[in-house]
Order: C-alpha cells, then sequence, then structure tokens
C-alpha cells in the first residue's frame, strides 16, 4: 500500500517544487531583527515570563556571546548573520482560543496543504471527533483506531491549539506548550529546564536558550502510562524567522509516555535557521520513547536555500531501571546537525538510538548520538542506517563511552551506510572510549550500494526504477522503521520515496 | 515476459509478499488493468502458494534471504505464478536442485503450461525435461540456434554430448 503511494507521490513531486512548499498569508507579530539583550527581554514580555526566567534566558544569552560557534561537523555553509534574523514571530490572531472553530481557518487550511493524511490532521481539522474510528484505520490498524492521538501544534512560534488536554489532565499528565508551562508550573519548569542540557552546553543550546520561543512541555506524575502517544508539528512559517523550540519532557518514577515530533517547512530563499533544544529526564523505572520524522525543506538541486537544523537533544536517566529510546528519520534540511544522547546515570538504565538519515541533492547530515555509561549494568543499543544519494554526504557521528564506575557497561552500535550513485560519500566517525575493564562495546559498520544485481532482478519483476530503489531502500532501514510508532511507519515509507526520488538514472 | 534466475538475488529487509505485491501491481498497471487490494492479493498469493506446496512462513521472510538453493528456485516458480506472464525463460532452474526439489519446481511449470504462454525452458541435462517434457527443442552454440528438433532430440543429446553440434556450427 504504501509502496504505490510512494510512486504516485515521486511522479507528483518535482525536485524544485518542494511540495510543503506555500507560506500561509498571516499576519506575524514580529520581534525587532537581530539579537540583543533587549531582543531576549522582548520575548520574555511578549510571552508574559516571570522574571527568573528572563534572568535565565539572559544568563544564557551572556554565555552565548562568549562562544564560537562549532566547527568540527563534516558539514560546510556560508557565515550565518545572526543580526539578520527575527528572533520571533506569532500569528496575531493568537489570543488563546478555546476550541477549534475559533482557529484562524488559514491554519487549517495550512494544515490540510500539508496533505499528510494522519489522524492529527483528521482531529485538527475537526474532521472527526475524539473518540470516533478514523477510515485511516483499515490501511494501518493499529491502537490508533480510537483515534487517541493527542496533538499539540506549534504554527511558527506559538502553540496554537492543544488537543486532548481534559483528557490528559485526568491521568494527571501535563501536555502544554512551553510558555503555558512558564506560567502554570514554574516549579517543575525550574527544577528541570536546563538539567540536561544547561545554558551554556553548546553555541547553539546557549542560542536557543535566550531566545527560545515555545515548544513542548510534558509531566507525567510517577506510576502513569500515558494513556495516548503524545504528538507535535512544528512547522516553519514566516520569512526569516529562526525557529527556537525548547521541549521538555518529564517521566517520573515508573511512568511512560511516547512523543512524536513531525516536521516540514515551506519553501524559502534564504536559509533558515532553526536551533532546537529537546531535554527528556526519565526518573527510575520510567521510560520515555521519542520518536521524529523530520522533512524540512532541504535546499533546490543546487542547494539553495533549505533549512539548517542545528539541534541539541539529550536525554538523562536518571534513576535505576530507566530507559529512553530515540528513533529518528531524517530526510530533509539542507545541514543537519544533530546527535540526541543519552546519560545513563541510574544503575540498570538503558539507552536506544535508532536513525534513518538520507540525504539527497546537496543536502549536509551529521548526524549520530552519544552514549554515556555512567551508572553500573547500563546498557545501550545504536543502530544507525544512513543512506546518501545525489551529490550530499551522509556522516554518522557516535560517541559510547563508560566511566571509570560504569560497570559492567554494555553497547551495540550497527552503522550500515547505503550509496546510492557515485557522487555522495557516507562516512563514519564513530568514538568509543572506555575507563572501565569491564564494558563490553560492539560496533559492526557496513557501507554498501545498491547493487546492479539487485536492480536488474526487480526491473525483470516490471518495477521502474524508481519503484525498485525505493523497495530496496525500505528494506535496508527495515529494523529502524520497525521502532517507529505505526502510523509513522506508514508515512515514512512514502517519505523515503520521496526524499530519493531523481536519485537514480 | 518473466525471467527465473540460475542464481536469484537477495533483497534484505523486503519481505517476499510485498516484494510480489509491487511487481504485481506495476505488471497490471503497465497492462492497464486495476491494482489488487491488499486481501484480494493476500488470497491469490495463497493460493498460488499452496499450489506449490511453499510454506506460508517464507512469503513473510526477505526475498531469497537465507533461502536455500530449492526454496529459492521454488520462490521463483510462485513468483512466475502469481504475474502470470505470457513468456517465461527459466535459465538454468535445475542447478543445484535434488530430485525432490526439482518435482516440484517441474510440477510447477507445468501447471503454468498454456496455449496462451510461451515457456523457454534453458538446461544442460535431460533431466529436468523428463519432468517438463518440452514442445520443441533448440541446442545454442555460440549465440546461435544450431540445430531444432523435437522432443527427442535431447534424448540424442543426452547420449552423444554436445560436440557434434558445436563441430557443425564452426
Amino acid at each position: 500500500m504504501a509502496d504505490e503511494d510512494t510512486i504516485e507521490l515521486v511522479r507528483e513531486i518535482d525536485v524544485d517544487k518542494y511540495k510543503y512548499g506555500f507560506e500561509t498569508d498571516i499576519e506575524s507579530d514580529f520581534a525587532p531583527k537581530g539579537l540583543n539583550e533587549d531582543t531576549v527581554r522582548f520575548i520574555s514580555a511578549k510571552k508574559g515570563e516571570p522574571s527568573w526566567m528572563l534572568e535565565w534566558r539572559l544568563e544564557a544569552y551572556r554565555r552565548w556571546l562568549n562562544m564560537e560557534e562549532p566547527k568540527w561537523a563534516k558539514v560546510h555553509y556560508p557565515p550565518i548573520d545572526f543580526q539578520a534574523i527575527y528572533y520571533y514571530a506569532a500569528p496575531k490572531s493568537q489570543a488563546a482560543p478555546k476550541s477549534l472553530d475559533e482557529i484562524d481557518p488559514k491554519l487549517l487550511e495550512t494544515y490540510a496543504k500539508l496533505g499528510i493524511p494522519l489522524k492529527e490532521q483528521e482531529i485538527l481539522a475537526g474532521v472527526r471527533k475524539q473518540g470516533e474510528p478514523s477510515r485511516l484505520d483499515d490501511a494501518i490498524g493499529s491502537e490508533y483506531a480510537s483515534g487517541k492521538v493527542a496533538v499539540d501544534a506549534v504554527f511558527d512560534s506559538v502553540s496554537v491549539v492543544t488537543t486532548f488536554k481534559d483528557e490528559l489532565a485526568k491521568h494527571g499528565v501535563i501536555f502544554c506548550s512551553m510558555s503555558e508551562a512558564v506560567r502554570e508550573h514554574p516549579e517543575l519548569v525550574k527544577q528541570y529546564l536546563g538539567s540536561v542540557v544547561p545554558q551554556g552546553d553548546n553555541y547553539y543550546a546557549a542560542l536557543n536558550s535566550a531566545v527560545f520561543s515555545d515548544g513542548s512541555f510534558v509531566y507525567v506524575p510517577p506510576g502513569v502510562r500515558c494513556p495516548m502517544e503524545l504528538s507535535t508539528y512544528f512547522r516553519m512559517n514566516a520569512k526569516n524567522t529562526g525557529q527556537f523550540e525548547r521541549t521538555l519532557i518529564i517521566a517520573d518514577k515508573g511512568a511512560y509516555v511516547s512523543y512524536l515530533e513531525g516536521c516540514t517547512a515551506p519553501t524559502r530563499d534564504e536559509s533558515q535557521l532553526h536551533a532546537a533544544v529537546v531535554e527528556l529526564i526519565s526518573h527510575e523505572n520510567a521510560e520515555i520513547k521519542y520518536s521524529t520524522v523530520q522533512n524540512w525543506y532541504p535546499g533546490d538541486k543546487e542547494g539553495k536555500g533549505g533549512v539548517y537544523n542545528f539541534v541539541t537533544k539529550r536525554g538523562d536517566c536518571r534513576g535505576h531501571h530507566s530507559k529512553i529510546s530515540w528513533t529518528q528519520v531524517e530526510t530533509g534540511s539542507a545541514i543537519t546537525w544533530k546527535y540526541p544522547s543519552v546519560l545513563l546515570r541510574g544503575d540498570h538504565s538503558r539507552g536506544e538510538f535508532y536513525s534513518i538519515a538520507i540525504s539527497n541533492g546537496r543536502q549536509q547530515v551529521d548526524s549520530g548520538t552519544k552514549m554515556i555509561h555512567l551508572g553500573k549494568n547500563t546498557s545501550s543499543r545504536i543502530v544507525s542506517k544512513g543512506i546518501a544519494a545525489g551529490r550530499s554526504d551522509n556522516t554518522y557521528r557516535g560517541l559510547v563511552s563508560a566511566h571509570r564506575k560504569a560497570l559492567n557497561a554494555r553497547n551495540f552500535t550497527q552503522c550500515d551506510s547505503l550509496l546510492i550513485g557515485d557522487k555522495c560519500g557516507a562516512h563514519t566517525v564513530p568514538y568509543i572510549e572506555s575507563k572501565t575493564s569491564t564494558a563490553q562495546f560492539e560496533h559492526e559498520a557496513t557501507t554498501s550500494k545498491i547493487s546492479d544485481d539487485q536492480m536488474f532482478y526487480c526491473r525483470s519483476r516490471g518495477l521502474s526504477q524508481e519503484e525498485a530503489v525505493a523497495l530496496i531502500v525500505n528494506g535496508f532501514v527495515r529494523d529502524v522503521l520497525q521502532q517507529l510508532p505505526m502510523e509513522f511507519m506508514a508515512e515514512t515509507q512514502k517519505l523515503i520515496g520521496i526524499s530519493l526520488e531523481g536519485s537514480v538514472g | 515476459m518473466f525471467l527465473a534466475f540460475q542464481y536469484p538475488i537477495e533483497i534484505p529487509g523486503v519481505a517476499t509478499m510485498q516484494f510480489l505485491k509491487v511487481a504485481a501491481n506495476a505488471q497490471r498497471k503497465a497492462r492497464g488493468e486495476k491494482e489488487y487490494t491488499v486481501p484480494e492479493f493476500m488470497k491469490h498469493v495463497r493460493a498460488k502458494a499452496e499450489a506449490l506446496n511453499i510454506n506460508q512462513d517464507m512469503l513473510k521472510r526477505a526475498v531469497n534471504v537465507g533461502f536455500s538453493g530449492g526454496e529459492k528456485k521454488r520462490a521463483e516458480i510462485l513468483q512466475m505464478a502469481v504475474l502470470e506472464p505470457s513468456l517465461c525463460v527459466l535459465d538454468e532452474t535445475d542447478s543445484g536442485l535434488d530430485i525432490d526439489a526439482m518435482r516440484v519446481v517441474a510440477d510447477g511449470v507445468n501447471a503454468l503450461r498454456s496455449p496462451d504462454r510461451a515457456m523457454i525452458v534453458i538446461t544442460h541435462y535431460q533431466r529436468l525435461l523428463d519432468y517438463i517434457v518440452p514442445d520443441k527443442v533448440h541446442v545454442l552454440s555460440d549465440g546461435k540456434i544450431v540445430k531444432s528438433g523435437p522432443k527427442e532430440l535431447a534424448l540424442e543429446l543426452e547420449e552423444k554430448g554436445y560436440a557434434n553440434f558445436v563441430g557443425q556450427a564452426a
């Protein structure tokens, strides 16, 4: 089913006509261009933040001033003029909508245009009420049958609508925008914000800490299994708006939460900067599963335009037997700089990282993970599948380290790269550091090409070249695809086909 | 047209069922027919697999990955049965098969024989032809047909070897 759709979509789409390249004309409320203390104050005031939050931002800004852009990644881009960016833009009609009817129809239209036939979309657009079965269920058939996906939609910088809040509240789960959390749950925010990724962690994290506009906040109380998948759509819309999302997810003792994040962005000529920070905190016996599908505008054939994605994502397994699992599918962005990591502090804690990174055209991907083993009997697993096509560069960069006291740390790493064509590059840069003799680290890596034999075999069965590539690549990434929630899986199979369009022949 | 490979290629991660479906639908599209729906297709394949004595589990495994020689060949015949081509080319399908497997393959081929379907069976040995009785035999040397005849020609070959014909061609 997904395969035919892939082909269908591939046919419809032209490289230059990025499917999601349209701009919604909604009046924006801009902060003055550029960055200085006043910008930070403006953002903070705009959001009605308490003074401690402002101080926190200013502290981050001051640190940022003294920091340098990291240059070690294998990516190339012209210098970014941080003074030429708008740091805040919010749709004007943002007086806290109470229901879907109050939402600017243009926003809903935008979601419709995105053409992602997800159930979030249905719910969001009010086509279907909560709990009603969706006609999509035949195709996917899963726990989604009940349509239980809570959506926190981020349109540019302000969370526009949060659904399912009441049902979540019944279980004591807090799922709201970051700005709301700062106002409503300051004690939690104060306690956890920056506790995994501190203000001065790195250049982009500092920038984010100073000017972050919004994002999602999740708190799952002790012993609660979050009754539904939480989902967010990030979407950049206003011209020249850097998007600085801040996400904070806390699973208290024995809690479980699964969070999905999906992204698309409209076409833009000037490159857009995206520097998000995601912090996950997993207490004892708790589990957080974080999945991302990222499909931002990669730029045109020559690599012009496209999103710069410089993201800091880190999880902290704070208690014993805690678990954090990252799953990511990266198909978009001109440049990706992203290393979702796990700090394994609690004894017996477990970190997982599953990644599919696809690059085509002139895209540059430098992505991977860090597994820092600190507690005893900690284990981690890394499965990374990189697919490079066109003239793209795809780098896996990973660190697995065991602290002196991390007795019996275990890691298994598998890094597979697939090359399509002869003008692309795949690179693997694994760092392994072990300070204890009891650690057991395994690393497996392969690099392969789609063989002519495989192509011939598929072609002899009547598949077109593009169908064949989509099929083979989907097979290649299968291990990781299976980690995704069902709903993302179907969408991702399509995405893979679209991303690789024009990569052969 | 369908080519049964002498050494079928492995495609890791792609379930045989999925592969069959993509291929079958590609064919249907090319012929201007409506594509299969999922349940329709599953039924179609299951029936064919049963007829060929193929385990349902095999359909879930990745295409040819970890298949034994016999399984690979049977999978090829299954593909042929599902895709219903008008011309089939079987390239040394008998190589690497034991007697039982060859019988299964031959039965599959025979079941597909029909007046609307041409089949070219390429082999070095008479043995396969005991099971698949040919209508015509051609001897190919250096890319040319050097001799054609009825099925008895194969028997004659088995007795006298190819040397005579190769000599004629030279």
